[in-house]
């Protein structure tokens, strides 16, 4: 740091480090408007979701969450979820191995359009769905001749989440994989490994934290998408109704207690997240000089 | 040499064909057929069909809102967001990595959890709504309401975009000027502030564009009152709930449309700053 510095007799060192470095005021100042910023804007809704939905006591909590429409709210955002996540997980290798590990005309596209529900707004995401399979869509009056029910249904509502959860794992994969380079996979080609060996064996290993991330990101939108599953679900109680939209109607019938309380299980549910993200982190950090500089450690 | 390499890549790895045709299918199926519904449904609107539904003034007070509270939001966030970041890279205190963990809660929070979570608390009985009663300030159920949502939506954009690229900010850059009698506002202004600025704009053209779009966080808090707190997703489910397919269909046409200029935008901003940065439109 000081030895640009030392050769420059004009500057004193302490002159430079005051100079590289906010004054201590400042930087307590600084410290406290971006912390009182992130309390305002972060920590106290948090800390709302749970008070108010322990305001009523610990009986009204359980009970909102023991409920006939409450259960069969989560049973459906569970079933979207195990639908919606797997799906979009086989998509999201299969992406990232096409995009990565090959060359072809067309890839920018590609990665672009993968991108694109990202850039549309979730209402569109299930306006789409509505236009297409809805009874004024086009394929509407053929479905209704085939008493299929895609639209104000179950199918509906899994089709508008995989549409808003589809690049999640796509995205973690392709920056990983692109900087990861093919060289481990063609040796173990070379050494005689078939193709879904070296992809269980070498690809698997190497991007499997990153994958998992993706499939955590995934999980967390899928099952508190709002704006995509209310305009395909038709808010049936009992029926199509998912967690955030039981959330919804429980809110508008001031019965603020219950909604806070089945808000609280996706608020643990997005806390689970940040945590998991914060130790895949920690852990694809460890992992990568381990792998960079110890090969014939490993077994 | 890269052609020679390309050229091996392709011949030894296996399932190109599989994986790439599975990707188009599934693309294909998932995505472009239900968007080029809404495309061809739109190319069958009149242009002066068009022209009525963005004349109607309630959606064009619908399109100020939209925009006009989409940008302060992004603005309130390009400005808080960078000093987030620079604290979070810069300075070391207690608590430091649960406060990085904790930005991202907008991205894993439901928004309708967020959105009544907001309301609740700047109602005016609730905890920050009764101490800004006192002093005038409405917040629940007016425009000012709906820059807050859209601003606790947006925050992880610009924190998450100026992070690594403070972080790979070189020293001796600061130490060169220093050395040479910069003093540290002046090192802040000419030497980090441009450094950073590629990645600030992608930061609040992303914070933007997803503010725009933008739906369960705010139509909790922002009433909803016709011509005056009314959000243009908002107004696409009412046109659906009328039935008034053509008219929800030219003001997606049109929301699209404006993602996509800046989603182009954002991808030039992102060359220029080198690719640095990684947060997307999550």
């Amino acid at each position: 740091m000081s030895t640009l510095a030392a050769g420059l007799p004009a500057r004193t060192t302490r002159q430079v480090r005051l100079a590289t470095r906010e004054p201590i005021l400042l930087r307590a100042g600084v410290a406290i408007v971006a912390i009182g910023f992130l309390m305002l804007f972060l920590i106290v809704p948090l800390v709302a979701i749970f008070v108010e939905a322990l305001s009523s006591g610990l009986g009204v909590y359980l009970a909102a969450l023991r409920e006939p429409d409450a259960r069969s709210a989560i049973r459906l955002t569970l079933l979207t979820a195990a639908i919606a996540v797997p799906l979009n997980m086989v998509f999201g290798v299969a992406a990232a191995w096409a995009v990565t590990r090959f060359d072809f005309r067309g890839k920018g596209i590609l990665i672009t359009l993968i991108d694109m529900p990202f850039a549309v707004s979730p209402v569109i995401s299930g306006l789409i769905y509505v236009l297409l399979f809805g009874l004024h869509g086009w394929l509407g009056p053929w479905l209704k001749a085939q008493d299929i029910q895609i639209i104000f249904a179950v199918p509906g509502i899994v089709l508008a989440t995989i549409f808003v959860t589809f690049p999640f794992v796509a995205r973690e994969l392709i920056p990983l994989m692109q900087s990861q380079g093919a060289e481990e996979e063609e040796s173990a080609l070379v050494l005689g490994a078939s193709g879904w060996q070296t992809f269980l064996r070498v690809t698997l290993p190497n991007i499997k934290w990153a994958l998992l991330y993706g499939v955590i990101l995934c999980n967390a939108r899928a099952m508190g998408e709002f704006g995509a599953v209310s305009v395909v679900s038709g808010h049936i109680r009992g029926l199509t109704n998912t967690v955030p939209l039981h959330v919804e109607i429980l809110y508008n019938e001031y019965n603020f207690a219950a909604a806070f309380a089945v808000a609280s299980i996706l608020t643990l549910l997005a806390l689970l997240t940040l945590v998991a993200r914060s130790l895949v982190e920690w852990k694809s950090r460890r992992a990568v000089p381990k792998h960079a500089t110890l090969p014939e450690g490993e077994p | 040499m890269a052609t020679h390499a390309i050229i091996r890549r392709q011949s030894v790895l296996p399932g190109f064909g599989l994986s790439l045709g599975y990707t188009v299918l599934y693309l294909s199926l998932i995505v472009l057929l239900p968007l080029s519904a809404l495309f061809l449904r739109a190319a069958s609107i009149s242009w002066s069909r068009f022209v009525e539904t963005l004349a109607d003034p309630r959606v064009l007070a619908a399109l100020k809102l939209s925009f006009g509270a989409a940008f302060v939001a992004a603005c309130v966030n390009a400005l808080f967001g960078s000093v987030i970041a620079w604290v979070l890279v810069r300075y070391r205190f207690p608590g430091r990595r649960f406060i990085d963990a904790i930005v991202d809660l907008p991205f894993a929070l439901p928004t309708a959890v967020a959105g009544i979570a907001l309301t609740t608390l700047y109602a005016p009985s609730g905890w920050i709504g009764r101490l800004l009663e006192p002093l005038g300030l409405r917040v629940a159920y007016t425009e000012l309401g709906v820059i807050v949502a859209l601003t606790f939506i947006g925050l992880p954009f610009v924190v998450r975009t100026l992070q690594p690229v403070i972080e790979d900010l070189n020293p001796e850059m600061e130490e060169a000027a220093a050395s040479l009698g910069a003093r540290r506002y002046q090192i802040v202004r000419h030497v980090i502030l441009p450094e950073l600025l590629p990645a600030l704009l992608t930061g609040f053209a992303l914070a933007f564009a997803r503010a725009i779009g933008e739906y369960g966080s705010v139509v909790f808090i922002s009433g909803n009152m016709p011509n005056k707190t009314e959000i243009l997703p908002l107004l696409i489910i009412i046109k659906l709930e009328q039935f008034d397919f053509a008219g929800a269909t030219v003001l997606a046409v049109l929301m699209i449309s404006i993602s996509f200029m800046l989603l182009l935008a954002i991808n030039y901003l992102q060359r220029l700053s080198g690719g640095r940065g990684r947060a997307g439109l999550a």
